[in-house]
């Protein structure tokens, strides 16, 4: 690890690389491919949330000129295998296509093939599709009942993972407690949405026979996934990773779609196009997220120190599986939060419904968990009469007690929560906030302080893949990166994934350069594509300026290892007679005597006759593959494990006023402290935290995929779907401390998530505290404004009668 | 039935045959290949196609590529200086950070280009007014508005001025 | 999300539209800014086989003054509106509504006209239009008739315009120059720009003694179309408009209210604010008019 005071380019502000060419307009994107012969997709999708399918007419729909194919369920799935499930559930059979049965409103039940996407939705209109409505169940607590319709008959019953952990001596914790208290709390179905939606382009080469596949995605084990359904080996798919992917915070997966279009470009020797429209989108993308019913209970003493906790969590994860029951497994990585629980019981249930499926959003489903976790501290603290500042102080995790061990079995690698809290604290001036909620509240306003602490596990590893399926083995997601100093002394690094708005480019070359000492400027980053590429596990997880950033460390060194040899043997000196710093290797006892890395690379590409004799290959390129820091190991029989390597940690102080007539939230003030160790690039971590938060808002706040009791969704455009715009969403100010984690290259961290693993939860508490002189609360998220009114108006009617 | 048009693109007048019911949106995007101008929602909500129409913001999503005949068309690629370098709003956002996948971004730039040509001194509150029609999921808004105030403040300073000299009157 | 096939006329002339719409019958349809139309013919929930373009139409765009209202021709954009001194002076109501609909890129091409025409009920063009007894004129081939907003605005999305008919005008009527005038608009939608979940609207005019000498309320979103709040202009003209007295008489719009759910919101939420909101608005109005009062006995 190269020390902080003498970093170049770590930490400095910097320009991101990826910048200039969006803000020209010279993104490449998917939609921004047009390959020779393109056909286009158009669905047809079922408008019933259960219902067995009958017939398929579509000879009026084929014969509509332009229209090249119509292709059906049953077709598909007489020559593809169903896709993967996440959890062991072999009786859930789902296709990119319902075969025979439908499971949601909106779910694709054909797809129609033309030339253009214009004709294709023109003949999507005209096939007739014959339904035959079946029961349905909308509701996840419903669905758990044995007397449920079930939504994958062949799996059973609508369970598909259900186990109680139990970390620690929760029983006697409990009984040894003076105080419990327990609570109910509602995390409405929200998603990301990213304003570009999900869209493939799929090429099928009869010459090579390989599949290209460009793809808006992030999505591990995506060449994989396809080739399995698509009954092909894994190295006739090509992913090409240098596709721009327009936002994606967990949800471009797009598994389906790929394995669709695919599937056509093969069949019809074309290629494919299947770009979501905004309504396929949003009803039928699979990509919603969680969806969850929490009970909640806590165990503490008169000082307010929780003991223990139990957590029953209900996932709802709609009618397709794929990797959504996996959102159970994250929060284990940080189940205490920031806090000395001593045991924890976690009952994690999740459950099918009539429902669209989901898919991975932003943080794997932490932040729900943290909404209940932090929704339990404030209670303490009010039952108790302390300040939930103070409660939180007690029970923190101290600063000397790192590496922490947490009762399932992860050990958090560094923090200072004390000190962060105390920054939060400081920014957000709480005496002066304080005064100015209880003067708002004389003036009769409905004010609150929320205050939210958060976890950011980072650095991605497979962990909750075993813990959550024992027949799934894998113990590691590594990351790798290349790096080629081309004959003139060029830097070319080459990253094994698709980038969604992290930063990658600027990240790989940010490290690269520093170890290199070259101007991270003048090093190219591409993307490879899956068949010429690395190992590697994509941007989940908040785990690319740890894991990405390590293996350009990593292969950045090895140049410089290289380098020094080269540049020692042919300035006749041992590798300890020279130094190397800012690209040039030089003797220490006279550095006049130098090489440059160009004179180098180039004896290295074509002078062998210069080589050391330890160098047996010409050519200047190391490859790294780094393994996840402390990953590796399978879970014990009672589910513990190390989940992810490097803790983060942010602390949110936000205030909030409730209209009282109209139950309009403002949030006039809201302040983040964090702790993302190393900082690489400032003005992307600002961006991920704010951002993340803006995220956070909009779930707690607006945003929900609603249905009805009839089983439609009743949200499925972004007029009803909520997404916050710039007013409502304040001007957030930040601070930073720095606990350099002792696992990474350069002490840095996850952060990819954190803002929006704290803003539910911060905002939640402002709007239960500005509830509190009502004796009301709130513990249904998105707490949307009529939803305020009508509790305010409930409890007012309530008061007066 | 295809209608001939002839549209003012970025300067440039382009002769093009479109059906009625092709978008502006598409029309620049399948058939001029500017694909700057962006896709999001096609139901006028997010405002990722802004572009601007005889100098004004409007979203390209809504309206027909036919109504556009013997109109001007400015997109994201018609917003570098006349030299060839980046523009002050496109540098502004590059300084700040103001996007990060880069889907919204040229609409937000459409947004905040015009701003500045109205009021070339704009309040923050200013600021969220102008891009409250321009969706963003990865920014949270702040840095794109760091991004318009120093254009702003550039540009005041600037000699040439540019987009100051059209004050709100 | 593309739209179905159509054949499209840029039409010239006014007589041209109605010449092309009398011949059109029901699949004709006329697109002035497109800002609803285009988006809902993109979701295939508005099919017109036909087009008729009417934003070159010069005769369907502009603003004239007369002595008792503002005549805004039905093509002229909301943002021009908006910018328009005669609409900021003579019609304060409908220059304060303006600001709330949309973004600025709908406003360049959204209508006066259209947004009246597409009907959403809680359009706040619309609401201005209720609370004013806006007059609007539709022309056919046959001749031109002249509707009252609440002869026109017959149900959610829904209006009295026929097949043939085209939008051509309406008038917006002035408040009376005698009386210290104040204005306002709010809502509450689930984000700014949206339409409203609940809106109102208040136009009211003091007298030198301080006493309503005029009044227009309306009130949308626990309504199919934005109603006209008289029993409150009635139980308010020639009051001070003190506090206590406005929170009564909104409540007498209580019967005028047929509120529904919806995603947004309950039946029971959309009841309750209803009236807060137009009590809201006629207080706000309340306290401009006054500053204007209090100005105009010191000047």
């Amino acid at each position: 690890m190269t020390e902080q005071s003498a970093r170049r380019f770590v930490s400095a502000k910097r320009r991101p690389k990826e910048d200039g060419r969006f803000i020209t307009g010279a993104g490449h994107f998917v939609a921004d491919i047009n390959r020779p012969g393109m056909l286009h997709v158009a669905l047809v999708t079922s408008p019933h949330p259960a219902a067995r399918i009958t017939t398929i007419d579509t000879s009026e729909a084929a014969a509509l000129p332009g229209v090249v194919e119509i292709l059906t369920g049953n077709v598909l799935a007489g020559e593809a295998n169903p896709l993967a499930n996440a959890v062991d559930t072999p009786g859930v059979k789902c296709y990119p296509l319902a075969v025979g049965v439908a499971r949601y409103a909106g779910e694709w039940v054909a797809a129609v093939i033309a030339e253009t996407r214009a004709l294709a939705e023109d003949a999507a209109e005209l096939v007739e599709v014959d339904y035959e409505p079946l029961d349905h169940v909308i509701n996840a607590e419903e669905a758990l009942e044995p007397t449920s319709p079930p939504v994958h008959a062949g799996h059973g019953s609508n369970i598909l993972y259900r186990r109680t952990f139990t970390w620690g001596p929760v029983a006697e914790d409990f009984a040894g407690q003076p105080h419990e208290l327990s609570f109910k709390l509602r995390w409405g179905r929200s998603a990301p949405v990213p304003v570009e939606t999900f869209g493939v382009v799929a090429e099928w080469d009869t010459g090579t026979e390989i599949l290209d596949v460009w793809a808006s995605i992030q999505m591990p084990s995506y060449a994989e996934q396809i080739a399995g359904a698509l009954r092909i080996p894994v190295n006739q798919v090509r992913a090409h990773y240098d596709v721009d992917v327009g936002g994606s915070y967990g949800v471009k997966r797009g598994i389906k779609h790929t394995v669709l279009a695919g599937f056509l470009a093969r069949r019809l020797g074309r290629p494919i196009r299947l770009i979501e429209d905004r309504l396929e989108n949003m009803v039928g993308g699979d990509m919603h997220g969680p969806d969850r019913h929490f009970n909640v209970a806590v165990a503490f003493d008169d000082d307010g120190l929780i003991r223990s906790m139990k957590l029953r969590v209900i996932e709802d994860v709609g009618g397709q599986t794929g990797r959504a029951p996996f959102q159970l497994g994250k929060p284990v990585s940080a189940i205490v939060g920031a806090y000395q629980i001593n045991s924890v019981e976690y009952e994690a249930i999740a459950v099918s419904t009539n429902k669209t499926g989901q898919a991975a959003v932003r943080g794997f489903g932490m932040s729900p968990t943290n909404v209940a976790i932090e929704t339990a501290v404030d209670k303490v603290a009010t039952r108790l009469g302390l300040s939930r500042l103070e409660v939180r102080r007690r029970n923190f995790i101290r600063a000397d007690q790192f590496p922490y061990l947490i009762p399932s079995g992860s050990e958090y690698d560094s923090g200072d929560y004390h000190t962060v809290f105390k920054m939060a604290r400081d920014l957000a001036q709480f005496d002066v906030l304080l005064a100015r909620r209880d003067a708002a509240r004389r003036e009769g306003k409905i004010a609150g302080i929320g205050i939210a602490t958060c976890l950011e596990p980072g650095g991605g590893n497979s962990a909750f893949e075993p813990l959550l399926n024992p027949k799934n083995e894998t113990t590691t997601w590594p990351e790798s990166c290349v790096v080629k100093v081309d004959r003139t002394g060029g830097i070319t690094a080459t990253i094994a994934t698709s980038t969604s708005g992290q930063g990658h480019e600027t990240l790989a070359a940010t490290i690269i350069g520093e170890e290199l000492g070259i101007d991270p400027n003048d090093i190219r980053v591409v993307h490879s594509d899956t068949l010429s590429g690395m190992p590697g596990n994509t941007p989940v997880a908040s785990r690319m300026a740890i894991m990405l950033g390590g293996a350009a460390a990593g292969a950045a060194k090895k140049i410089r290892d290289q380098a020094i040899l080269i540049g020692a043997h042919n300035l006749g000196r041992t590798t300890d007679q020279v130094r190397y710093a800012n690209g040039v290797v030089s003797a220490v006892d006279d550095p006049s005597q130098s090489l440059s890395l160009a004179r180098i690379a180039l004896i290295s590409h074509r002078e062998f006759h210069n080589m050391p004799p330890e160098l047996t290959e010409p050519g200047m390129q190391a490859i790294h593959v780094l393994q996840v820091p402390k990953g590796g190991t399978l879970p014990t029989a009672d589910g513990r494990v190390q989940m992810y390597p490097c803790y983060s940690f942010a602390a949110h102080i936000v205030y909030a006023e409730i209209d009282r007539l109209t139950g309009k939230v403002t949030l006039p003030d809201y302040c983040i402290a964090h702790d993302c160790g190393t900082v690489i690039n400032p003005d992307i971590v600002r961006g991920m935290v704010i951002g993340g938060a803006a995220h956070g808002i909009g779930a707690a706040l607006y945003e929900e995929f609603s249905y009805e009791p009839g089983g439609q969704l009743l949200s499925g455009t972004f007029v009803d779907y909520v997404m916050p715009s710039s007013h409502e969403i304040p001007d957030i100010k930040l601070a930073e401390h720095c606990t350099p984690s002792p696992l990474t290259s350069h002490g840095q961290k996850g952060v990819g998530e954190g803002g929006y693993l704290g803003a539910p939860a911060a905002v939640a508490s402002a709007i239960n505290d500005a509830l509190s002189p009502f004796n009301i609360e709130c513990l249904t998220l998105p707490m949307r404004a009529s939803l305020l009114s009508d509790l305010l108006a409930d409890q007012l009617a309530e008061t007066e009668s | 039935m295809t209608h001939a048009i002839s549209v003012t693109i970025n300067g440039v007048t382009r002769q093009a045959v479109v059906e009625p019911r092709q978008t502006l949106v598409d029309f620049l995007r399948d058939q001029l290949a500017l694909t700057g101008t962006h896709v999001g929602c096609e139901h006028g909500v997010c405002g990722a196609c802004s572009v601007l129409l005889d100098g004004e913001p409007i979203r390209s999503c809504l309206m027909f590529a036919v109504q556009a005949d013997g109109h001007a068309i400015t997109t994201v690629e018609g917003l570098r200086e006349d030299d060839g370098t980046l523009g002050i709003l496109q540098d502004s956002f590059w300084e700040t950070h103001a996007l990060q996948c880069g889907y919204c971004t040229p609409g937000m730039l459409i947004a905040g280009q015009d701003l500045l040509a109205r009021n070339p001194d704009p309040s923050d509150e200013e600021i969220r007014e102008a891009i409250a029609g321009n969706l963003c999921r990865c920014t949270g808004y702040v840095q794109i508005v760091d991004a318009i105030r120093l254009a702003g403040a550039r540009m005041r300073q600037s000699p040439e001025g540019s987009g100051a000299e059209n004050g709100d009157d | 999300m593309k739209a179905a096939a159509f054949d499209y006329t840029r039409a010239d002339t006014l007589d041209q539209v109605l010449e092309l719409l009398s011949h059109g019958g029901d699949e004709a349809r006329i697109i002035a800014g497109g800002q609803s139309l285009v988006a809902m013919m993109a979701m295939r929930l508005a099919r017109p086989e036909h087009l008729i373009d009417i934003n070159h139409v010069d005769a369907l765009a502009g603003i004239n003054t007369a002595s008792d209202h503002v005549a805004i021709k039905a093509c002229t954009r909301q943002a021009a509106a908006m910018a328009s001194s005669a609409i900021k002076r003579e019609v304060p109501l409908l220059a304060a509504a303006l600001p709330l609909v949309g973004h600025i890129q709908t406003r360049n091409r959204g209508t006066i006209g259209g947004s009246l025409a597409h009907g959403d009920p809680t359009a706040e063009v619309l609401l201005a239009a209720v609370a004013l007894g806006a007059r609007l004129s539709l022309a056919s081939i046959g001749g031109t008739r002249t509707l009252n907003i609440a002869e026109f605005s017959v149900g959610a999305m829904e209006t009295a315009i026929l097949d043939e008919e085209c939008l051509t005008e309406i008038q917006f009527p002035k408040p009376p120059s005698a009386l210290s005038i104040g204005v306002a608009v709010d809502e509450i939608s689930p984000r700014a720009g949206d339409y409203a979940i609940i809106g109102a609207a208040a136009e009211l005019g003091l007298a030198e003694d301080g006493s309503c000498g005029h009044i227009r309320l309306a009130s949308s979103g626990a309504s199919p179309v934005p109603v006209l709040c008289g029993p409150t202009m009635e139980a308010l003209t020639g009051s001070r408009l003190g506090d206590s007295e406005i929170d009564d008489a909104v409540q007498l719009i209580n019967p005028l209210l047929s509120p529904e759910s919806d995603v947004q919101a309950s039946a029971a939420y959309r009841r309750r604010v209803a009236p807060g909101m137009l009590a809201r608005v006629i207080k706000m109005a309340r306290d401009k008019a006054e500053i204007k009062r209090t100005e105009g006995r010191t000047s």
